[in-house]
């Protein structure tokens, strides 16, 4: 059987032809080029790398821009697109949203043309890949004070630094490497192969397993002059594109949810205790009722942010509800769900201990969940409580 | 060549039938497309293109009868690739496939295809009778369960699955062609050029979100069945619908004699 996904409250009434068709499609490439495999991939730690060029097919990748050969879809469609494939897995989805959302967008938003031209066509279709190096082993909530830095030389620039938590490091093509010039933060364009650039994976994981993770290191790196990013100065040129991608995570988490809340209510209703199916108690149905309550929630939220989002009027704190909450359930309900299958929930041959162990990184990339507990505590109260 | 293509929005087949009274109740269905009818737009797409060279040959046009809601559906077929859609208006139940075959007729007689292309049978009803009926009403050639299509000069080689092997009807244009699940393999149709060596990949085409994009401004062109000048006029009525009789649990038997004893006595097999 198929996935049908939930939609309890006729959401589908508020989408319109088009969002469903990108719904339904990925839904469809996710069950024949995801599900039959994603197992295999988690338990082996890798990337099914084919995927990429697929996906690029489909139009998955940066299907938010416009030009350069992306789809210039909008905003929901977009968050359907995520929600589909982190369905399936959310180290897939990752690489989607890293690829799309961190990479190829800071190109489109502070790139010259021809760093546009070169990029992101190849980038859509995913025959090259990108990274987006922000997080340090030292700085990790508080990017701002990272240590790689850049100097100008006189044909370009001189970059020095680490970085860690790379998703797609050691695979890409371009790494897309913040780093302080003067005391400001800038990107630059980094390609692989260039002298004094090296990756190492990281391994041991047992979350997004399906999924590459890499540190980075950086000595004495020679870039020419046109590999910095003009658009972008400052701590804010990172900031800004993580808020986009994390509308996406919003999303995104709600599909590993689906995954998750349908498996739980199937196996309920087929596994008899004592004298019937665990579904009949009470306490089973709990789990399932708040399952089913806060997805529909999540669909909710997310489904007025994209409107938001496409209106110009969305605020990044408004985005920090958004992916806090809707990731907090998925894991939850992960949780939840992996609870309810028993035993049975602990092995791969089911789908939700793989979403619980994914959803653990979820929860603590792109801002951890307190950290956007702080941003709602500054908007609320206008005092911030990072330092 | 120009291809009239029909797609029919059926309940989604995964999900479980639900009955008011004597009817069947769709007001939750979850509508898709047709199976077989994806599986006639993904053979029209393949004959209408160059798959090396992404060269068009010909007009794809896909049709669909029914309420307004079907746009969804024909949303779909152009996100594929089809290149324009003709929904005409219709109340479902006043649609049997004898009022069908007259409107796909009328249809035809417009648009004049030289290939009206459908899937073998609709899963709701599963009559399978609409491509016979048109084919009739037209005075066309029919080669119907195709499962191999081939464009020759003569028109077009369809191979059909019978019981004894496979059978093989050369049909002139302009024609019926009904398509079958195998149509959907990799190299079911051939077009003469797309390169021999191409081999498609298994199944309907995803819808690209590009193509979804492009089918955004594509055409679907509403036509009432007034305009048409046929009264939809079903011949048959449904009486009633009713789920079949729920199964009766098994016995266990003790040995192999006991199983042959059953399997002669009670259930007469042997
Ligand atoms: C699988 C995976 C993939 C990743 N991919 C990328 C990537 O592609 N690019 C990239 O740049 N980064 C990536 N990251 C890194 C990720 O963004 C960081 O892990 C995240 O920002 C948290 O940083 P940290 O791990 O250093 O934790 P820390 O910042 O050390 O946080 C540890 C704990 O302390 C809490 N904490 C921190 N500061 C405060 C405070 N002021 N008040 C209260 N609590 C606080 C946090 O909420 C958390 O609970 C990835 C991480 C993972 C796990």
């Amino acid at each position: 059987m198929s996935f049908h996904g939930v939609d309890f409250y006729g959401l589908d009434e508020l989408l319109t032809e088009d969002e469903i068709l990108v719904r339904d499609n990925m839904r469809a490439f996710v069950d024949a080029e995801v599900m039959p495999r994603i197992n295999k991939a988690f338990r082996d730690g890798v990337l099914p790398m084919d995927l990429a060029k697929k996906l690029g097919a489909m139009g998955a990748l940066g299907a938010h821009l416009k030009g350069y050969g992306c789809a210039g879809m909008g905003s929901i469609a977009y968050g359907l697109l995520l929600q589909e494939l982190e369905r399936g897995d959310s180290g897939v989805r990752s690489f989607a949203s890293v690829q799309g959302s961190l990479c190829m967008t800071p190109i489109y938003e502070y790139g010259t043309e021809e760093q546009k031209q070169k990029w992101l066509p190849r980038m859509a279709a995913g025959e090259a890949i990108g990274c987006f190096a922000l997080t340090e082993p030292d700085f990790g909530s508080n990017p701002a004070g990272m240590l790689s830095n850049a100097v100008k030389t006189p044909s370009g620039y001189k970059l020095n630094g680490t970085k860690r938590w790379i998703t797609n490091g050691s695979i890409a093509d371009v790494a897309i490497v913040w780093a302080k010039l003067d005391g400001r933060v800038r990107g630059f364009l980094v390609e692989r192969g260039t002298p004094g650039f090296t990756t190492a994976d990281i391994h041991g994981k047992f979350s997004l397993r399906a999924s590459v993770t890499s540190e980075l290191v950086l000595e004495d790196v020679e870039v020419p002059e046109d590999a910095m990013l003009p658009g972008a100065i400052g701590i804010k040129g990172p900031l800004n594109i993580l808020s986009n991608a994390r509308y996406g995570i919003s999303w995104g988490a709600i599909g590993a949810a689906m995954a998750c809340f349908e498996e739980a209510t199937e196996y309920a209703k087929s596994r008899k205790q004592f004298s019937r199916p665990i579904a009949g108690y009470q306490l089973v149905q709990a789990k399932l009722a708040d399952m089913l309550t806060e997805i529909t929630k999540a669909q909710l939220v997310s489904w007025r942010l994209g409107k938001l989002k496409d209106s110009g009027k969305l605020r990044p704190q408004q985005v920090s509800l958004a992916k806090r909450n809707n990731v907090y359930w998925a894991l939850h309900i992960a949780r939840s769900a992996r609870d309810i299958l028993g035993a049975n929930g602990v092995t791969d041959e089911y789908q939700c201990g793989r979403h619980m162990c994914n959803l653990e990184s979820v929860f603590t990339y792109e801002g951890t969940h307190d950290i956007h507990t702080l941003i709602l505590g500054q908007e609320i109260t206008g005092i911030a409580a990072f330092e | 060549m120009k291809i009239l293509v029909t797609v029919k929005r059926v309940p989604d087949p995964e999900q479980k039938v639900k009955f008011k009274g004597t009817s069947v109740d769709v007001s939750a269905a979850n509508w898709v497309i047709n199976a077989f009818d994806e599986y006639a737009i993904e053979a029209a797409l393949r004959l209408n293109e160059n798959a090396a060279t992404g060269e068009k040959l010909g007009e794809t046009i896909a049709l669909s009868i029914g309420p307004k809601d079907v746009s969804q559906q024909l949303r779909s077929a152009l996100a594929m690739g089809a290149d324009r859609a003709i929904l005409v208006g219709g109340a479902d139940e006043e649609l049997d496939s004898f009022a069908v075959a007259r409107i796909v007729k009328a249809v035809v007689e417009r648009e004049k295809p030289d290939l009206l292309l459908m899937g073998k049978l609709a899963t709701d009803g599963e009559a399978s009778q609409v491509p016979q009926l048109c084919a009739a009403l037209l005075d066309w050639p029919q080669a119907t369960f195709a499962a191999q299509i081939t464009a020759n000069a003569e028109g077009l080689e369809v191979k059909r699955e019978v019981d004894t092997g496979i059978e093989v009807k050369q049909v002139k244009l302009p024609a019926v062609v009904s398509v079958d699940l195998r149509i959907i393999s990799p190299t079911a149709v051939v077009n003469g050029k797309t390169p021999a060596t191409h081999a498609y990949q298994e199944g309907p085409r995803y819808a690209s979100l590009k193509g979804i994009m492009a089918a955004k401004k594509k055409e679907i062109k509403e036509i009432s069945l007034a305009d048409l000048g046929v009264k939809a006029a079903p011949v048959t009525k449904l009486v009633s619908a009713e789920p079949p009789a729920g199964r009766k649990a098994g016995v266990k038997v003790k040995d192999v004699a006991e199983l042959v004893s059953k399997l002669k006595n009670e259930a007469k097999v042997l």
